[in-house]
């Protein structure tokens, strides 16, 4: 066979995240076994769950397309060398300001509703998150820290309207904002019932990896991130950059939010703090920040939190098995992570020749 | 940093290969039911027109929280291993499922892989949108839906709802702590200021001040179903300011009433049984009691009727007199004095003749919110869409 | 026990009580982060550390009858979970803070999971040494009713910070955190003492979790953790990795918690939502008023967030 060194390295890509999943789905069989449940019908009723039918793939793409969005408010700040974990509350923040302007264009056209609470959305978040780069530049605040410290508060806010100013007195007993004319929210992709946040999603993560790798912004942006120093004597604005990469971040996660109001709730209330924020920033690390990956990233994510109904149900397993799942999968993926370059079979096979009898 | 290279001959290869393949086939015929093609449009198996004998019916249960939560979700869970003794009936369950598209996920996979017929979402916040939807997609299923409040002609024919009024339990709870406190203040820890709260509260207060008429209930809302640590801080501020009976309206009891025994306060509890967490303290509470209406509710089905066509109705709520609920059994610390008033006002509960809301009631503002001479009776469709607190409450509505 | 109501002095006493009540579990958890930083590894996980020592603290309380086994077997357990996290994360291109994540959820899921069958049953309590018995007054009685783990975790705080300032295995937690090359150089293992590092602030971790279960709020349930562990590892940046400050940080959280519950009780009960948000509000001010570009974050461990 003859395998060029760039066809080794995809298919090492490609390789060792399916090992990892597989050893993981290994390790996950062997707890279901010590909790009592047959492994492998187990391994089935996750396959039937997650990608079985077109129905349950759609299940899976439902839960992912949040997590798309709301990873690239992790990814995009990762290339300047930010940490940030403020998609919680970017997402919250966005679904408030999608409400507000849906409400208050509530006469206009479908279509400029839908455009105007997108906008609102992701100015709302983007702004969220600005605030975060902002303290990191200007007053050299951590932005991990605040970030977290801002997820908190949006939630706070977000309780506070949605149970007081904002609420619809007709909400009762599940305290909401008055809901979204009925023609203004968002409609499903036609043939699925899979809404339009899934394209959001994919276009998103695709736009955002153009802008990464080939734009001269991106550029930029990946120098400050690498060597700082060397980006400010080079007269890169990095106050700016960093602005504009966390207003950017902000709103994708921002845009997650008016998606699970227009599409989902069609009003804003306490739903819309679901722990899509947390998800995201695994998917970010796992994904290794690459916005590509992360769309798959989340596919599998979303798989694995579809599989957990099918676990209790069936298999009378506790909810807290799906969490356990999650973690095993993603703890053997990211040890995955530190065996590229050790599988000699995806390397070069010039030295092999002289040791080859040796081996057999 | 040394690296090692892992050595893998062809020979491996291969013999991991065949290793993989043999799993994978296995995982395919190794599983009991092999994958069956799912119905990828709305119809529901055929079975659920004419429950024969033969087919069981399935039932699907749906929480919003964990079923050990010793509080809201276990009292429905336990209602749920109620019916299923029953002959002919399976249920499966899921739980912790949050109000979003999840659970419209949750119920359509019950639907198309467990075939269930019938579903009991649990929790309020399911009801609109996602209940609705997934009622309008599977006209053939039924939803019988915790809380909501079903409208004729609006919502779709194959939903119903169903809920019981604890607050009546509630209001003889009032009674006992109206007899057993010595400072006449008392206190409530709620989540949210929601109708289904709000009313707890009131009864609970209004029954307090049939005994006392100048005893007081503060609140304390905590702004989440379930905080533990903002519910300890409560009880421990409610028995700084000379408060000596505490109840609650949140998802899990247990820390409030441990707390309040730790204190050496007395306390009253909710959803579920916690007297075995307050030996010394506990006085009674308000139970569900979900087995009653679910059994009920099988009856029923198990003979046809169906929502659709009217034969179960739409709207079911219910008291003590229905059995809905019950009161849990009194503490050492309650007085004979106070079971004999609180008896006697379950009896009339049970007769039907009590009236908690009266005409002429003054919210704790000052303002008359019933006007004189119109008594308003448990079923009273006002009760549900409470939003003040009863004079003699101390504190506010608004966030 | 009648009680007098204290009317407005029930707001400072609820804060002083919350202090003393419920900044332990913050105060393990940051001592124990702090010991991590500084050998160079962020352990996110401590999340899930923290949930796992509340669930067996509580699991072997409840089936041995004696809290303080309890309380050992949480740190056990958090050594467990340190022990994974920090395997893990040393390997090459591995992320600490995604492993952290992935711990999180790990630590919670089988924390849960393991946890059912003790959600029920009521499991004995650490025991309190009352201090307030000099007053008549019960509530400042039971304000001062405070567990001796509270008095261990102020006790360690010192005695880290002395540690890392005055002790040859500070030094060396310090050098590997602060310049790996340089102790490579001089032969030493940076493996180990992280691995040790990692391990041993699990293990306060863990003891957090413990209090949380065992003392105050006092029960298991799933709820019980409201991200504590996750604003615990804040602090730790907050604190500027100094232990004595860790100490400070974890009291002002922990009264700060109790600020809006003592003031519904008062009377005070508009914004409720956002009073609980004081704490997290609190910091975020904090931090913006003290940082300051000119002065950078000082005492940053050098390796800190860089991959091996």
């Amino acid at each position: 066979m003859i395998l060029n060194r760039n066809r080794l390295k995809v298919l090492e890509g490609i390789c060792l995240p399916l090992g990892a999943v597989l050893t993981s789905l290994i390790l996950f069989g062997l707890f279901c076994a010590i909790a009592g449940a047959n492994p492998f019908a187990v391994y089935g009723s996750i396959y039937k769950a997650a990608f079985g039918s077109w129905s349950a793939f759609q299940n899976t793409l439902l839960r992912a397309s949040p997590l798309m969005l709301s990873a690239l408010c992790t990814a995009l700040p990762a290339r300047l060398g930010l940490v940030i974990i403020g998609n919680e509350g970017a997402l919250v923040m966005g679904g408030l300001g999608a409400t507000v302007i849906g409400l208050a264009l509530g006469t206009a056209p479908p279509t400029i509703v839908q455009i105007g609470m997108a906008l609102a959305g992701m100015v709302a978040g983007g702004l969220w998150i600005t605030i975060v780069g902002a303290l990191k530049h200007y007053r050299s605040v951590n932005e991990t820290i605040s970030s977290l410290l801002m997820n908190y508060i949006a939630i706070a806010i977000l309780n506070h309207l949605v149970n007081g100013p904002m609420k619809d007195p007709s909400s009762l007993n599940k305290p909401s904002t008055f809901p979204i004319a009925e023609i203004n929210m968002l409609g499903t992709l036609p043939g699925t019932r899979v809404h339009y946040g899934l394209l959001y999603g994919l276009i998103a993560c695709g736009v955002a990896y153009f802008l990464i790798q080939r734009t001269t912004f991106g550029f930029a942006a990946r120098t400050a991130g690498g060597n700082i120093r060397a980006a400010l004597i080079a007269g890169l604005p990095v106050g700016k950059l960093t602005l504009a990469i966390c207003f950017l971040a902000g709103s994708c996660a921002g845009l997650a939010g008016m998606v699970e109001v227009a599409a989902v709730h069609g009003r804003a209330n306490e739903s819309l703090n679901s722990n899509y924020g947390y998800g995201g920033i695994l998917v970010a690390f796992i994904a290794r920040h690459n916005p590509l990956a992360a769309t798959l990233v989340s596919i599998l994510l979303g798989g694995i939190l579809t599989s957990g109904g099918i676990l209790q149900r069936v298999h009378n397993l506790p909810d807290a098995t799906v969490l356990v799942f999650q973690g095993l999968v993603f703890l053997v993926v990211l040890y995955s992570e530190s065996l590229y370059g050790k599988f000699s079979i995806f390397q070069e096979q010039e030295e092999e020749n002289t040791n080859k009898l040796a081996t057999v | 940093m040394n690296r090692k290279p892992f050595h893998i001959s062809r020979r491996q290869i291969i013999r991991g290969i065949l290793g993989t393949a043999a799993f994978g086939v296995t995982a395919k015929l190794g599983t009991a039911c092999s994958s069956t093609p799912e119905n990828t449009t709305g119809s529901a198996p055929s079975t659920s027109e004419t429950t024969s004998s033969n087919t069981p019916l399935i039932i699907g249960f749906i929480y919003v929280g964990a079923k050990d939560d010793f509080g809201y979700n276990q009292a429905h869970a336990e209602g749920a291993a109620g019916i299923a003794k029953i002959p002919g009936v399976k249920i499966v369950e899921q739980a912790n499922v949050p109000e979003t598209n999840e659970v419209q996920e949750a119920m359509r996979s019950m639907i198309e892989q467990d075939g269930a017929t019938v579903i009991f979402p649990t929790s309020f916040g399911y009801f609109d949108p996602h209940v609705l939807k997934m009622a309008e997609e599977f006209p053939d299923v039924q939803f019988l839906h915790a809380g909501g409040l079903y409208q004729e002609g609006v919502h779709p024919k194959n939903v119903g709802s169903y809920f019981g009024y604890i607050d009546e339990a509630q209001y003889v709870a009032g009674i006992v702590a109206a007899h057993t406190s010595k400072t006449g203040k008392l206190g409530f820890i709620a989540a949210k200021p929601i109708p289904q709260v709000l009313r707890n509260i009131n009864s609970f207060a209004i029954g307090a001040r049939t005994i006392k008429s100048d005893i007081t209930t503060q609140v304390i809302f905590t702004g989440d179903w379930a905080e533990p640590v903002k519910e300890a801080e409560s009880a421990n501020s409610m028995a700084d300011q000379g408060i000596d009976v505490l109840t609650c309206h949140v998802d899990s009891p247990k820390v409030i009433v441990e707390t309040a025994e730790k204190r050496g306060i007395f306390c009253s509890g909710y959803h579920a049984s916690q007297a075995s967490l307050a030996p010394k303290g506990f006085l009674t509470g308000a139970e569900w009691d979900w087995t009653t209406i679910y059994t009920k509710y099988v009856q029923m089905l198990q003979e046809g009727k169906t929502l659709k066509d009217g034969t179960i109705p739409h709207l079911v709520r219910g008291g003590f007199k229905e059995g809905f609920l019950k009161l849990t059994p009194y503490g050492a610390a309650v007085s004979e004095a106070a079971k004999t008033d609180a008896e006697a006002a379950k009896a009339k509960f049970m007769e039907g003749t009590m009236v908690i809301y009266k005409g002429g009631l003054k919210d704790n503002k000052g303002q008359v919110i019933i006007p004189e001479g119109k008594d308003l009776v448990q079923t009273a469709i006002e009760l549900e869409q409470m939003n003040w607190l009863v004079e003699g409450v101390i504190g506010s509505v608004g966030s | 026990m009648t009680t007098e109501a204290i009317g407005w002095w029930g707001v400072p006493l609820g804060i002083i009580a919350g202090t003393l009540r419920g900044s332990a579990p913050f105060l393990f958890v940051s001592l124990g982060e702090c010991l991590t930083e500084k050998s160079g590894k962020i352990n996110l996980g401590l999340e899930g550390t923290l949930l796992t020592g509340a669930m067996s603290a509580y699991a072997i309380s409840y089936l041995t009858g004696s809290p303080w086994l309890g309380v050992l077997v949480a740190g056990m357990a958090g050594m467990f979970l340190g022990a994974i996290h920090g395997w893990l994360c040393q390997q090459p291109k591995v992320n600490d803070i995604a492993v952290g994540i992935a711990m999180i959820i790990f630590g919670t899921g089988m924390a849960f999971f393991l946890g059912k069958p003790f959600i029920q049953p009521a499991a004995p309590h650490l025991p309190a040494i009352e201090l307030g018995n000099w007053s008549d007054i019960p509530q400042i009685q039971s304000a001062l009713k405070i567990c001796p783990l509270f008095f261990m975790g102020v006790a360690i705080a010192p005695l880290m910070h002395w540690f890392f300032r005055s002790t040859r295995w500070g030094l060396l937690i310090r050098a590997v955190g602060d310049s790996p090359d340089a102790s490579l150089a001089m032969g030493f293992s940076i493996f180990k003492i992280r691995m040790i590092s990692i391990i041993i602030g699990s293990f306060l971790a863990g003891i957090g979790g413990a209090y949380l279960s065992l003392f105050y709020p006092g029960s298991w349930t799933e709820g019980i953790s409201s991200g504590q562990g996750l604003m615990a590892v804040a602090l730790v940046i907050f604190a500027r990795w100094n232990p004595i400050q860790c100490l400070y940080a974890s009291l002002l959280f922990g009264g700060a918690q109790a600020i809006g519950p003592a003031l519904q009780a008062a009377g005070i009960d508009s914004y409720y939502y956002l009073w609980n948000a004081s704490p997290y509000i609190l910091t975020l001010i904090i931090m913006i008023i003290t940082c300051s570009p000119q002065k950078t974050l000082s005492g940053v461990p050098g390796a800190l967030g860089k991959e091996s």
